[in-house]
C-alpha cells in the first residue's frame, strides 16, 4: 500500500505552488499565462481522479443495458457509435438520449465544472 | 527573422526608425508580428520561408486583397498597406495598419468599458457580415467553392481520421446529414471564421473583421451560424451572438444592410460549427500523441467535452 498525502493531496500543493509563487515571479507574459494553464490542467487531473472511475463505471453499466451484452466500455462504446452512424440505434430514443446526456455530465464534470452549456430543453 | 530585409521593407512602407519587432502569435508557419515605423504601428502577417502553404484557405496575398474588398463595402477591416513580392525576401505576407482595440473574447464579453460598445455590436456584426456576403466574387481569385454537405463531408472525414469513436458526433452527424440544405441558391462569400474572437472591438464597437485565412465560396448563412456557437459565448449562454448580443439585433443589422435570412438554414449551421470546433479539438490529441509538448495543446483537446454537451442539448431542442 503506498503511503499518504494521497496524489490529489500532493497535486493540490502543485497547483498551488503554480498560482501563488510562479504566475506572480514569471513577468513574461507567454509564462505566466502558460503557468495559469499547467494549474488548471493539475486541477483536471485532480477532478479526473476524484470522478473519473465512477464516471466511466456508470457510462460501462448504461452501455452494457444499451448493447445487451458485456465488453469493454471502449468497445462498447465503439458498438453504440458504430449503430448510430448505421441508423440501428436511434440517439432520440429516450434511453439513448439520457445515456448521452449523463455520459456527456460525467465528462464536462471533470474537463470543464464551470463551463456554460447550452441549457437542455426541460430544464 | 531577416533584419536588413525588414529595414528595406520598412523603409518601402514609410519613413521614419524601425521599431523592435513583437511576436504576437501564431504558429511556427503563421506568424503575427507588430512592429513600429516611428510613431506608426503596423502589422506584418507572414508565413516563414520554405513554410509549405496552408492545406486549407486562401494564400495570404489572396488574403489581403479579400481584406481590401471588404474595406471597398464598407466592412471594418485593417487597412493594407502592402503586400510582401519575392523582391521583399521575407516569404509570403502582408502588412497592415494596427487596429487598436481588444480581441480577447472573454474581455468583450466581460469589460466594464466595452459595455456601450456590446450594446451594438451585434447589430455591427449583422451589418458587416451582410456587405461581406454581397462582395462581388469575381474579382477575387484562389477561393474554394464548398457545398454544405462537401463541408459535413470534409468533417467527418478529418473525425474518421482519429482513433477514439463519438456516439454524439455520430447522432450529429447524422441529423446534418438528415437536414442538409441544398447548396445555395445564392452562393456568396463566406468569412469562414467571423466569431468573437476574431473581431477587433473598442469603445465603439466592431473596429476590424480579422483572420479571413478560412474564406470561400458558399452558403452565406454558415457565417451567421458560426458566431452562435456557445464555445465562442464565454460563458453567457443567453445571448446567442458571441455572448455579446441578441439574435434579434444581429438579424436586424444583416436584413437592414440588404442581406436575407433563412433562419432554420442558420440553425443547422450552428450545430455543424458546433461539430466543426469539436472535430478541431480532437485534432489537438493527434497533435499531443505526436509529441507536441504544449500543456495548452492537451488542454483544448480535453475541450471535446463541451462540445459534446452542447449538441447533446441542440439535438434534444
Amino acid at each position: 500500500m503506498q503511503d499518504d498525502p494521497t496524489p490529489q493531496e500532493i497535486l493540490t500543493r502543485v497547483a498551488h505552488f503554480l498560482r501563488q509563487a510562479a504566475m506572480p515571479a514569471l513577468t513574461a507574459p507567454h509564462l505566466a499565462f502558460q503557468a495559469r494553464v499547467a494549474a488548471n490542467a493539475v486541477d483536471l487531473v485532480i477532478r479526473q481522479l476524484d470522478l473519473g472511475a465512477a464516471g466511466e463505471a456508470a457510462e460501462h453499466d448504461r452501455l452494457r443495458t444499451l448493447i445487451g451484452r458485456d465488453d469493454s466500455l471502449t468497445s462498447l462504446n465503439t458498438a453504440l457509435a458504430d449503430g448510430i452512424a448505421a441508423g440501428s440505434i436511434d440517439p432520440a430514443n429516450p434511453l439513448v438520449a439520457a445515456h448521452l446526456l449523463a455520459t456527456s455530465r460525467e465528462k464536462i464534470a471533470v474537463d470543464q465544472p464551470h463551463y456554460a452549456a447550452l441549457p437542455m430543453k426541460d430544464d | 527573422m531577416n533584419q536588413a530585409a525588414l529595414e528595406r521593407l520598412a523603409a518601402r512602407i514609410a519613413p521614419g526608425p524601425l521599431g523592435e519587432m513583437v511576436r504576437l502569435s501564431g504558429g511556427a508557419t503563421q506568424q503575427l508580428w507588430r512592429f513600429s515605423i516611428g510613431d506608426v504601428s503596423y502589422v506584418l502577417r507572414r508565413h516563414g520561408q520554405g513554410a509549405p502553404p496552408a492545406a486549407i484557405g486562401v494564400s495570404l496575398s489572396d488574403e489581403a486583397r479579400l481584406i481590401e474588398a471588404a474595406g471597398a463595402k464598407g466592412v471594418p477591416v485593417p487597412r493594407i498597406v502592402h503586400v510582401l513580392t519575392p523582391e521583399d525576401d521575407l516569404g509570403d505576407g502582408f502588412v497592415m495598419a494596427h487596429v487598436a482595440g481588444e480581441a480577447l473574447g472573454a474581455r468583450i464579453v466581460r469589460s466594464p468599458e466595452l459595455a456601450t460598445a456590446r450594446q451594438r455590436l451585434a447589430r455591427q456584426c449583422g451589418d458587416a457580415l451582410s456587405r461581406i456576403h454581397a462582395i462581388d466574387m469575381r474579382k477575387l481569385t484562389g477561393l474554394a467553392r464548398q457545398s454544405p454537405a462537401d463541408i459535413v463531408e470534409q468533417w467527418h472525414r478529418a473525425y474518421r481520421d482519429g482513433t477514439v469513436r463519438r456516439p454524439v458526433f455520430e447522432a450529429a452527424f447524422r441529423w446534418l446529414g438528415a437536414q442538409c440544405p441544398e447548396p445555395s441558391a445564392a452562393p456568396a462569400l463566406v468569412h469562414g471564421d467571423f466569431r468573437n474572437g476574431n473581431i477587433m472591438v473598442d469603445a465603439d464597437g466592431l473596429a476590424a473583421v480579422l483572420d479571413w485565412e478560412l474564406a470561400h465560396i458558399g452558403d452565406p448563412m454558415e457565417d451567421l451560424g458560426w458566431i452562435c456557437v456557445n464555445s465562442w459565448r464565454f460563458g453567457r449562454t443567453d445571448l446567442p451572438v458571441g455572448g455579446f448580443g441578441t439574435s434579434d439585433d444581429f438579424y436586424a443589422g444583416y436584413e437592414a444592410a440588404g442581406g436575407h435570412i433563412d433562419r432554420a438554414n442558420v440553425r443547422w449551421w450552428e450545430m455543424l460549427g458546433t461539430l466543426r470546433w469539436g472535430v478541431m479539438t480532437t485534432g489537438s490529441l493527434a497533435r499531443v500523441r505526436d509529441g507536441d509538448m504544449s500543456i495548452e495543446r492537451a488542454m483544448i483537446a480535453r475541450r471535446t467535452s463541451e462540445t459534446e454537451i452542447d449538441l447533446v442539448a441542440m439535438l434534444a431542442a
